[in-house]
C-alpha cells in the first residue's frame, strides 16, 4: 500500500470490497449490530426522562424545550461516529487482518474512505431507532430542525473522522497499546464542546478552547435554534473551516504514524 | 526509498538485473542498537523458487517484510518485478501476494466470504470461478462457508494460501508456509506449490525452517545468521560445500558456529 497516493487515483471497487468486509462482519455477529442499538436508546431513555423532569421544574427549559435531548442525539452521532470509523479499523488490528490489506493493492485513503462510509452505516443503524425513541417517548422530532440538522450532521461526523483517523493512526504505530485511546479521546472534548450548556459558562481562557474544537459550534447553533429560532450559519461555516483543518491535519498525521510504524516494524507485530 | 527519505544513487545489482523478480541491493535494517538484516545483496530470477533459510532472529521475516514494502530499510534497496519498493508499491502489489504466520484471516467471516473480498482488492475477473477453482485445487469445499475461526489450523492454511493465489501473483512470498500442517497435507501443499509455479513461470521465495521442504521445492538456497548472508547457492552445492547429506545438517553446522570448519574441511 503507497501513501496517500490521490494522483493515482481512489479505486471505488476496492472501497466497496472493504464495505463488503464490514458488512459481512456486522451480519455475522447479532451482538454487534445489538450494540449499535443499545448504548444510542439507553442514552435517550435516561436523558429524556431527565429532560422530563427539569422541565417541569425550571421554566427555563420548559422554554428551551429539547436542548438536553437534542444534545444527547447530536452528541451521539459525534461520539458513535468516531466509535464507528475507530472500531471498523480495530476489527482489522483484532483479527491480525492488517497486514494482508497493506500487502494488497488497497491505499490508505480508499481504506480511511471505506472506515468512513462504515461509520456512517454504523451510525444509521444506532442513530435512526434512537431519533424514532425520543420522537415517541418525549415527542422531540430531531427531524424537525430541518436543514440546520444537516450542517449539525456534517460539521460533527467530519470532527469524529478526523478523530477517528488520528486514533488509527496511534494504533498502527503504537499497537493494540493505544487501543484504550480510541474509547476515551473523544470524552476529552466533551466537557470543552459544550454539549449541555452554553459556552459562557465556561472561564473566559477556556472558551478559547471551546471554539477551536468544531462541535462546539454545532452545540451551540442548535441551543440558538431550538431557544431563540434562529440558524447561526455563520457557526456552521466556521466550524466547516476548523473542521477542514483537522482533516488535513489527522490525514497527514496518520500517514506519518503509518511510515513510523514501516520504520519500527510494529505492522508484523500489531500487539500489544 | 529508505527510512530516511533517501534513495541511493550508485549503480546497484537492481539495476544490472532489472528482469529480475526480486532485485535487493546492500539492504540494513536496523532496530535501535540491532541489525535485525545486515547489508544483503541477491537476485532472483523469474521462475524460481528460493529458500530463506536460518535460526530464529537471522533476519528473514524482516527481509522479506521489506521486499513487501511493510517494513522500511534503514539503507539499501529493493526492487520487486523491476519496481522500486516501496515507492513504486502500487504498480506491483496486484501482481504478488504472500502468506505469514504474522497474519490471519478475518476469523468470522467464512473462506467464501474471505476470499471474495481479497479477490475483490486484487480486482480477481471471473471472481466466482476464481474461487471454485481454488476450492477444487486446494480442496476447500467442505468448509468454504464455513467461518474461518472455526477451521483447524491446517484448514487455515489452506485458506491462506488459497487467499496467497487468489490474484494468480507472479511473485508469492511465503513465511513458514507448511508450520501446523500434518506431513500429509504438507506434502499436499508442496505439490502444488510446484504446480503453481511451474504452469504460471511465478516466482516464489519462501522462509522455512523445514529443511526437507527447501530441498525438495527450491532450486537455490540463502542462508541467512545474524542479518547477513551466510551463504547462497543450489541446495546440491552448499550440502557438497560443507561435506554434508542434508541441509538440515548444514543448518546446524551454520547455527552451531562449524560452518567455516566444514567448508575447511572440504577445501
Amino acid at each position: 500500500m503507497t501513501e496517500l497516493s490521490l494522483h493515482r487515483g481512489i479505486s471505488l471497487h476496492r472501497i466497496g470490497a472493504m464495505i463488503l468486509r464490514y458488512w459481512y462482519l456486522l451480519l455475522s455477529s447479532w451482538p454487534r449490530l445489538l450494540e449499535l442499538l443499545y448504548w444510542p436508546a439507553l442514552q435517550v431513555i435516561t436523558w429524556g426522562f431527565l429532560q422530563y423532569y427539569i422541565a417541569e421544574n425550571a421554566n427555563f427549559f420548559a422554554r428551551a424545550g429539547g436542548t438536553l435531548i437534542g444534545a444527547v442525539i447530536l452528541w451521539d452521532i459525534l461520539f458513535r461516529g468516531q466509535l464507528g470509523f475507530s472500531i471498523s479499523f480495530l476489527e482489522e488490528m483484532w483479527a491480525r487482518n492488517l497486514g494482508n490489506l497493506m500487502m494488497s493493492p488497497l491505499r490508505p485513503i480508499e481504506f480511511l474512505l471505506a472506515l468512513m462510509v462504515m461509520s456512517l452505516i454504523r451510525l444509521a443503524i444506532g442513530i435512526i431507532p434512537m431519533t424514532l425513541l425520543a420522537l415517541f417517548l418525549f415527542h422531540f422530532n430531531i427531524y424537525a430542525l430541518g436543514l440546520p440538522l444537516i450542517a449539525f450532521f456534517c460539521n460533527l461526523i467530519f470532527t469524529s473522522w478526523s478523530v477517528g483517523i488520528f486514533v488509527s493512526g496511534l494504533v498502527v504505530r503504537n499497537g493494540l497499546g493505544a487501543e484504550s485511546i480510541v474509547w476515551t479521546l473523544m470524552f476529552a472534548i466533551l466537557p470543552l464542546a459544550c454539549v449541555y450548556y452554553p459556552v459562557s459558562v465556561l472561564p473566559v481562557w477556556l472558551q478559547y478552547v471551546a471554539w477551536a474544537l468544531p462541535p462546539t459550534y454545532a452545540f451551540e447553533g442548535m441551543r440558538a435554534l431550538l431557544i431563540e429560532q434562529t440558524f447561526r450559519s455563520d457557526l456552521m461555516m466556521e466550524a466547516l473551516l476548523i473542521n477542514a483543518v483537522l482533516l488535513v491535519a489527522s490525514l497527514g498525521a496518520f500517514l506519518a504514524l503509518l511510515r513510523s510504524a514501516k520504520r519500527h516494524g510494529s505492522l508484523l507485530s500489531g500487539g500489544e | 526509498m529508505t527510512e530516511n527519505g533517501k534513495a541511493s544513487s550508485r549503480p546497484t545489482v537492481a539495476d544490472r538485473d532489472s528482469s529480475a523478480a526480486i532485485a535487493v541491493d546492500h539492504l540494513v535494517k536496523v532496530y535501535k542498537q540491532t541489525r535485525a538484516v545486515d547489508d544483503i545483496s541477491f537476485s532472483l530470477p523469474r521462475g524460481s523458487i528460493t529458500g530463506l533459510l536460518g535460526g530464529n532472529g537471522a533476519g528473514k521475516t524482516t527481509t522479506i517484510a521489506m521486499i513487501m514494502g511493510l517494513v522500511l530499510p534503514t539503507s539499501g534497496r529493493v526492487q520487486v518485478l523491476g519496481h522500486e519498493m516501496p515507492d513504486e508499491s502500487a504498480s506491483v502489489l496486484g501482481r504478488m501476494n504472500f502468506e505469514s504466520p504474522y497474519v490471519d484471516m478475518p476469523m468470522r467471516l467464512t473462506v467464501r466470504q474471505n476470499l471474495t473480498v481479497f479477490g475483490k482488492l486484487y480486482a480477481v475477473k471471473n471472481l466466482t470461478e476464481r474461487i471454485a477453482r481454488l476450492a477444487a485445487d486446494l480442496d476447500l469445499g467442505d468448509f468454504i462457508d464455513r467461518a474461518n475461526g472455526k477451521l483447524s489450523a491446517g484448514q487455515k492454511t489452506r485458506v491462506a494460501l488459497a487467499k496467497a493465489l487468489i490474484n494468480q501473483p507472479e511473485l508469492l512470498l511465503l513465511d513458514e508456509p507448511t508450520a501446523s500442517l500434518d506431513p500429509d497435507t504438507a506434502d499436499w501443499v508442496r505439490a502444488h506449490l510446484e504446480r503453481y509455479r511451474r504452469d504460471n513461470n511465478a516466482t516464489i521465495l519462501l522462509a522455512s525452517h523445514n529443511m526437507l521442504e527447501v530441498e525438495r521445492l527450491c532450486d537455490r538456497v540463502i542462508i541467512m545468521k545474524r542479518g547477513r548472508i551466510e551463504d547462497d547457492d543450489t541446495p546440491e552445492a552448499i550440502m557438497a560445500r560443507y561435506n554434508r547429506t542434508t541441509l538440515e545438517e548444514v543448518f546446524l553446522d551454520v547455527a552451531r558456529g562449524r560452518a567455516n570448519g566444514a567448508k575447511e574441511a572440504v577445501r
